[in-house]
């Protein structure tokens, strides 16, 4: 018998869940400004998460989707691209979505139930969140081989969840991936829960990031709840897409504080004792113990910044309360680019139903 | 001129619209090397390079999804389906992202896609080849479902879909991809979406229907023209959204409509035109509404394959009984 492949997939952790450096840090992570960047980034998403949960619990908001405990996958992973780059998020990264430039406000106004809230002000060519799990990976493939056809230096990149990692369309854009050497990033954002269901249910793979070893891209897995870590691994994987050497599958291992969304309970399911152990791991803690430590974060600074993200939270809060909703005619606006014919006659109904 | 069959017409129309716009590439399984199971693709990745004309691996899903991600970024991506039977894993990817992008983003990102694929009976092929499954598609919003029964109307239809901004699905008659031979032009001149075509004007009854079964349909007519009754024949040719407005005017001077599609009969398109009648067409119908259909089986492999299938005699005895109608 002849081996005839053999993989490996390597682990990265820089900071552990005490704060403590095991090993020296990447050099983006010298510069404290970097640092404390990726450290309000997360306070800021944590912030609005509370928020959004809580306009959810008092009927100003539709079902929510909160990413508490993980924001750092997010957070490295949008800090880790360039303004050019497409991002195709799933439904729990509004940390990068904040950090590359869509507005708290439209993201209220998504889940509020407003179409307005996926027309992004900023990143025009970034993706709305995705739904139907694992669906937007072909549409991650298909942009990068826009990138590559048009011969772009820019990369696409795409989160899913650990429940996606099951699905087709995750494997065949992988493979589509990796056939075409294409300009693309996958990141499996996981948080060991789909729902109700354990990572350990999920499939019989020691890991997700051996998933791409069969699509014939490299795998690699961080300590997700290391923000350093998602920056520096995720980093490399885009500027090796973006210098041509193809795609990449980084899984960052990170917990679910929360509920699935504000519709679940997951004490139904879940052990609280569970949550309580994962809770010492948050990535939030370990990097403010780590600037703490090095001397680089103050109390006061900590203060400022906790008031000034519940402030930027609070504007984007009450400008979305004040935003009136569309006209019900607004549902057959961008229906088609011209309205058909055919249709003119239920547009009018519905106009005359809104008018009287 | 060039005398072309409907499948050459295809082909014929994907290399105008290819010529004339650098953004428009075609993905699918078998396209680039073999031209197409159907050959409909024949010799275009000599013309325009494997970068515009992609074989793609065997991902159903993957080909939809990536002419959502092609398509939001500015090019106007062409997919094959080999067969209808494989073209469902990609539902996901239509119903779920093509139809609704532009919307769900107010028009920030598009998906000008044309997603093609053979369908139908009648050439004794094996399961899962045979099936006219338009009316999942045409209960799609956002979406446009066309399906062309000329090779003059294939041409013209399908540079019209991939010019359209918006996502259609353009579904081919493999049954009569070869049947007959029309003299095309090759002008870059598009056909009319969303309007019926007037193959045969008559003032006794209208014939609706599309596809393959136009070539039934016209020949129903010319036997009951020869019995002295004459009957407008229209294709639908776009299914959705739906030129009732065509079909309504044709009935009021008409009185009288038979409904012919070989997709099963419940559930299918010519239910949404015969509601269209009873409500719009009541007052000027002479006779109740019907259907000739496929049945509501599965479709059976060859050998029961024409039972399936209207045939001219099924229209013929539908047509008389409504004509017969006092």
């Amino acid at each position: 018998m002849t081996q005839i492949a053999s993989f490996t997939i390597e682990h990265t952790r820089f900071l552990d869940p005490k704060g403590q450096a095991t090993q020296a840090l990447p050099a983006f992570a010298q510069n404290r400004e970097a640092l404390i960047d990726l450290y309000k980034a997360m306070v800021l998403t944590r912030t609005f998460d509370a928020k959004a949960v809580s306009l959810q619990r008092t009927g100003r908001l539709g079902t929510y989707a909160s990413s508490l405990g993980q924001e750092a996958v997010p957070v490295g992973t949008a800090a880790a691209m360039r303004a050019e780059d497409v991002f195709l998020p799933s439904f729990r990264e509004q940390g990068g979505q904040i950090l590359r430039g869509v507005r708290m406000t439209e993201i209220l106004l998504y889940w509020g139930g407003d179409e307005r809230g996926s027309d992004f002000a900023g990143p025009r060519e970034d993706f709305p969140i995705c739904i139907p799990v694992g669906t937007h990976a072909p549409h991650a493939a298909g942009v990068a081989r826009a990138f590559q056809l048009r011969g772009e230096a820019r990369v696409a990149v795409c989160v899913f969840g650990d429940g996606a990692t099951s699905r087709g369309d995750v494997y065949e854009a992988m493979n589509f991936a990796g056939v075409q050497n294409l300009p693309v990033v996958f990141v499996v954002n996981n948080n060991l829960w789909a729902i109700s269901v354990p990572r350990s249910r999920q499939t019989a793979a020691e890991t997700l990031a051996q998933k791409g070893i069969a699509a014939g891209i490299p795998g690699m897995q961080v300590d997700g709840n290391d923000v350093i870590a998602v920056r520096h691994a995720v980093g490399l994987a885009i500027e090796r897409a973006r210098a041509g050497k193809g795609p990449a599958l980084v899984e960052a291992l990170t917990y679910r504080l929360s509920d699935h969304t504000t519709a679940d309970d997951a004490s139904r399911y879940r052990d609280d004792a569970e949550v309580s152990a994962r809770w010492k791991e948050e990535p939030i803690s370990r990097l403010r113990q780590y600037l703490i430590e090095s001397e680089t974060w103050t109390k006061a600074e900590e203060e400022t910044l906790i008031a000034d993200c519940a402030a930027q939270v609070e504007a984007a809060v009450s400008e979305y309360l004040a935003t009136p909703p569309l006209p019900p005619t607004a549902m057959f606006d961008h229906l088609y680019a011209v309205l058909p014919t055919a249709l003119a006659e239920q547009r009018a109904e519905v106009e005359e139903a809104s008018e009287s | 001129m060039t005398e072309a069959t409907l499948v050459e017409a295809v082909g014929l129309a994907l290399a105008c619209a290819m010529e004339d716009d650098e953004t428009v590439l075609l993905l699918g399984e078998d396209i680039g090397v073999d031209g197409g199971v159907f050959r409909a693709t024949a010799d275009l990745i000599a013309r325009f390079g494997a970068g515009r004309v992609m074989d793609t691996p065997l991902s159903e899903s993957l080909f939809a999804g990536l002419a959502v991600g092609l398509g939001a970024q500015g090019f106007r991506p062409v997919v094959e389906y080999q067969f209808m039977g494989f073209i469902y894993p990609a539902i996901d990817q239509i119903l779920n992202h093509a139809g609704r992008l532009r919307n769900r983003t107010r028009g920030r990102l598009t998906c000008p896609l044309v997603i093609r694929a053979p369908f139908g009976g009648g050439i004794h092929a094996p399961e899962h080849h045979s099936e006219s499954m338009e009316a999942l598609f045409a209960h799609i919003p956002g979406i446009r479902v066309v399906i062309p029964s000329s090779p003059a109307r294939a041409y013209g239809l399908l540079l019209a879909a991939i010019r359209d901004p918006d996502p259609v699905v353009f579904l081919e008659p493999k049954r009569i991809y070869r049947a007959l031979k029309e003299d095309i032009a090759d002008d870059g001149i598009a056909a009319p979406l969303d309007q019926c075509f007037t193959l045969r004007a008559g003032r006794d009854m209208t014939l609706v229907t599309w596809g393959a079964m136009v070539v039934e349909t016209l020949a129903a007519a010319e036997i009951l023209a020869a019995e002295g009754v004459e009957a407008e024949v229209i294709d639908v040719a776009t299914l959705k959204p739906l030129d009732m407005a065509a079909i309504l005017s044709s009935v009021e001077r008409t009185g009288r409509c038979v409904i012919v599609h070989e997709a099963p009969l419940s559930g299918g398109v010519g239910a949404e035109i015969a509601a269209g009648l009873a409500n719009r067409g009541l007052v000027n119908l002479l006779a109740p509404v019907q259907r000739v259909a496929g049945y509501d089986t599965v479709m059976p492999l060859p050998r029961l394959e024409t039972d399936y299938m209207p045939t001219e005699e099924r229209i013929l005895r539908t047509a008389r009984r409504v004509l017969a109608y006092a």
